[in-house]
């Protein structure tokens, strides 16, 4: 079989990941996160399940959270993609990261990143008014322990940090309202 | 140089690798870059018993990027290992479903997805047997159950003195096998460089990882390195070197390139261990005043026919309760299923389940407060030895527990505390679990810069064992923690016992804390003090100090508070409180310590609400393979969880005065769950999980 047929469709994707702009020719059967982890070389997004269950690779998507195990490189081409890397500016850590040391928000580590991108998302999504299940009907969402709860349950942690992780959270929003 | 002593014990430090975890840096094994690495996936068996007879691989290695595929037939040829399930690809025969039939290996990831799912496997199949009952005709009593305990356990007369008993109680609980399930699936990079193989591994303990390969493989030790720096959870599943281990290896032999194998997380339920389900049958008499006077714990369980492992279920009733009577035993029985092995706190878990359980059912029948009828059977010594205990702060833990909860403003009736459609609950449960020490070896350096370092082959696996060593090491030098580093991880460090049986602080602590102590007395007694210009390393090894054992009864203990409500429309149960004291000597780092116990009793609430997998009688193997059908605790599901601990000196532990926390969190979490339950809705559950509509038949019941 010569080399031509042996290969497989590809495609060239452009993404802007953390800032940086990339040109990658891809199978197009690669998730957004194999390509951050096999070809990028940013290993931050974790792969928990591969299948949107437990949240370990969420990474922002044009601002908003996603599963990136469920999301197909090749679809989304143009895309600005946020992962754990790059939620510190420089050496500053982001708040919500400080807020995970201080209140020792995990513990193997292996489902933080998901955790940290995720709560990042929350925080914007909350600002900008978007409710939960948990929202009462036609009120703007005030991020307690409750909601962060509730929109903080797509990220699985097997070691139990979730009290943790809420104070941590929440913390950080409070700070960031205060502000 | 400072030698005060700078007391890093018992301060919350942060986590050292907090940073890398939090910023995405920290690289667990298969996450290290290994150039031309090859990417490997397993082909699963389909059949739960028979053998393969052929393997088609013609349209696997015709997929693009096609390496290899590893079959029973070429893959390389291994020595035989101690522990049978590792014994991959090496004879055709299949004993479950879900072992690994065959390897494909390609040069991307998703090029080696579409390699395993072109390999075609035939079967001969043979008859299966993969149904637990507690009274299968093949239950046998093995030779000694997990941990070594003996199988069976008799004193006084159980017989005769339950007859005689005022009040008995004969209730029989059931607990279904339980995943691990830690986040990190399990994996390995693998790569030979000659006769050399270096591996990245995500296991609780990579001085047992490199023994297993050099035996496989026939290597010196030397020759083979295991690193394994993070590690994303194990919960027992990682204790043990795992088919991925192997296969790596085996893969990048015969590729000649690096090969990378992470586990799908469905294949986590078959090849990584799970807790097997038991039936246990407790019978307690006791007087009027519920002093126990009989009390008979009888475990049945299954293992696989690969490997046996027996839950030892009933071993906490050796521990518990004072009486004069007892009867503990244990039965298994062989299927053809995947093999069982330990899942966090093995025996305690879910032993205490069914003990506690029991215990609330005596105490509700004796008419006597739940925490006082503990109290009253609190023994002098270890009931089942007689030997003392060490030290024992059960009762402690039960009424500091009671005080910060609110436990004396009870309404004891069942089923009568509404708030509007939810019924209201509030349950106890006590904890225990055994202190385990394992020699290592550890080697600690003053260097000539200044600062020190400790180094021994532990793993984190996310214990923060790191951070809590090199507390260790600071104040057995006398200096402040930010001075000293601990490496950990990596098997070409001083060996060491698995992050296991909540042994890790207390085994490696034990062996730095020497290690820094001789350190020092040379630093002063050679040196005056002062570190000489090449610096100065000492090595310990613990196997004496270890092995010198105790003449105490050693175990931790604990106490559980549940506020459960129960919406009785839906069946929901939600969680409204959960509080742990426990008394476990002394706490060696605040902060991670309350995490851990948090940890633990998450899991609990797993267990007694969510968690469950079932077996197909069909074709073998759990249903609940993945994290959609195998529900383990979210964030929505767990409250805000209260934990303390009772200040306990212990000189007869270690040199830290610690017992282990790891484990202790779980056991007896999911009865004071349970127990409050009932409490709220006045029906016993005895059976886990709780889903809702087990809740729902029991309220249309009423």
């Amino acid at each position: 079989m010569d080399d031509e047929s042996r290969r497989c469709p590809s495609s060239e994707v452009r993404l802007q990941v953390n800032g940086t702009p990339y040109r990658l020719r891809l199978d197009n059967r690669t998730t957004l996160l194999d390509t951050l982890r096999e070809h990028l070389d940013l290993t931050g997004a974790k792969k928990g399940c591969d299948h949107g269950q437990c949240g370990a690779c969420t990474v922002l998507v044009d601002g908003r959270r996603s599963n990136s195990c469920l999301l197909l490189a090749v679809a989304l081409d143009g895309a600005a993609v946020t992962t754990v890397e790059g939620l510190a500016d420089g050496e500053r850590l982001h708040p919500l990261q400080e807020a995970f040391l201080e209140h020792d928000a995990f513990q193997c580590g292996y489902c933080t990143p998901g955790q940290l991108c995720s709560a990042a998302g929350v925080l914007a999504e909350a600002a900008d008014g978007m409710p939960s299940a948990v929202t009462p009907v036609g009120e703007s969402p005030r991020l307690d322990g409750g909601e962060i709860r509730e929109r903080m349950s797509g990220n699985l942690c097997r070691c139990g940090a979730y009290p943790n992780i809420v104070r941590a959270v929440q913390d950080t929003a409070q700070a960031g309202a205060a502000r | 140089m400072s030698t005060t002593s700078s007391r890093a014990l018992g301060t919350p430090l942060r986590r050292v690798e907090g940073r890398a975890k939090a910023t995405g840096t920290a690289r667990y094994a298969v996450e290290h870059s290994a150039p031309g690495a090859a990417y490997a996936w397993p082909v699963p068996a389909t059949v739960a018993r028979g053998a393969v007879t052929a393997v088609h691989c013609a349209d696997a290695l015709a997929e693009p990027g096609a390496l290899a595929v590893l079959t029973h037939e070429n893959a390389p040829r291994l020595r035989e290992p101690q522990d049978a399930t590792l014994a991959v690809l090496q004879s055709p025969e299949i004993a479950h479903r879900g072992q690994v039939a065959a390897l494909a290996v390609a040069e991307t990831l998703e090029a080696a997805r579409a390699c395993a799912a072109a390999v075609r496997v035939e079967y001969a199949q043979l008859p299966h047997d993969v149904v637990f009952r507690a009274d299968h005709p093949r239950l046998y009593a093995p030779e000694q159950v997990n941990a070594g305990y003996p199988t069976d356990r008799e004193r006084g007369g159980f017989d005769a003195a339950y007859a005689a008993a005022a009040v008995q109680l004969d209730a029989t609980y059931r607990t279904p096998p339980l995943h691990n399930h830690p986040m990190e699936p399990h994996a390995t990079v693998a790569e030979w460089d000659g006769s050399r193989l270096l591996v990245r591994d995500s296991d609780q303990g990579s001085s047992d990882a490199r023994r297993t390969l050099a035996d496989l493989f026939g290597l010196d030790p030397e020759d083979v390195l295991v690193v394994s720096e993070h590690v994303g959870g194990g919960f027992g599943s990682k204790g043990t070197p795992r088919p991925q281990l192997v296969l790596a290896a085996m893969a990048a032999r015969v590729v000649q390139r690096p090969v990378k194998l992470a586990l799908p997380r469905r294949l986590l339920a078959p090849l990584t261990g799970h807790r097997a389900p038991t039936v246990q049958r407790v019978r307690i008499g006791a007087d009027r005043d519920g002093r126990i006077t009989a009390l008979a714990h009888e475990s049945a369980t299954c293992t696989s026919t690969v490997r046996e492992f027996v839950e030892q279920s009933s071993v906490p009733s050796r521990v518990m309760y004072a009486s004069p009577n007892s009867r503990t035993t244990h039965r298994v029985v062989a299927l053809n299923l995947p093999s069982p092995s330990w899942m966090r706190a093995p025996g305690e878990c879910p032993g205490m389940f069914a003990l506690e359980s029991a215990v609330d059912e005596l105490a509700e029948a004796c008419g006597v407060d739940p925490v006082e009828l503990r109290i009253r059977n609190e023994p002098d010594a270890e009931p089942d030895s007689g030997r003392p205990f060490s030290s024992r702060g059960l009762v402690a833990c039960l009424r500091e527990g009671a005080r910060r909860f609110g436990w004396h403003d009870r309404d004891p009736r069942p089923g009568v505390h509404r708030e509007g459609g939810l019924l209201l609950g509030t349950g106890v449960a006590a904890a225990t679990y055994p202190v385990y020490a394992s020699p290592c070896a550890a080697e600690a350096r003053a260097e000539p810069g200044g600062g020190f370092t400790v180094g021994i082959n532990a793993t984190d696996i996310g214990t923060g064992a790191r951070t809590v060593l090199g507390q260790i090491a600071a104040d057995a030098l006398g200096v402040p923690a930010d001075t000293v580093r601990a490496l950990v991880g990596r098997s070409d460090l001083p060996r060491a016992s698995v992050a296991g049986g909540s042994s890790g602080t207390a085994s490696w602590g034990w062996a730095v804390h020497k290690a820094c102590r001789e350190l020092r007395l040379r630093l002063d007694r050679d040196h005056g003090g002062a570190v000489p210009p090449g610096g100065l390393t000492v090595t310990a090894d613990t196997t004496e100090d270890v092995r010198a054992g105790s003449e105490y009864a050693r175990h931790a203990f604990g106490a559980h508070f549940a506020e459960v409500q129960v919406d009785t429309g839906t069946g929901e149960v939600r969680v409204r409180r959960m509080l742990g004291m426990f008394a476990a000597g002394r706490i060696l780092n605040p902060r991670t310590a309350r995490s851990q116990f948090i940890g633990g009793m998450t899991m609990g609430l797993g267990m007694a609400l969510l968690e469950g997998s079932t077996v197909d009688p069909r074709f073998g193997d759990h249903v609940e393979a993945d994290l959609a059908s195998y529900h383990v605790p979210t964030c929505a599901d767990v409250p805000d969880i209260e934990v303390g601990w009772i200040d306990e000196e212990d000189p007869h532990l270690n040199p830290m005065g610690s017992k282990g926390i790891g484990e202790i969190g779980i056991v007896g979490a999911a009865a004071a769950l349970t127990n409050a339950l009932h409490h709220a809705v006045g029906h016993r559950f005895r059976t886990l999980p709780v889903h809702p509509d087990t809740v729902l038949a029991a309220l249309g019941a009423l």
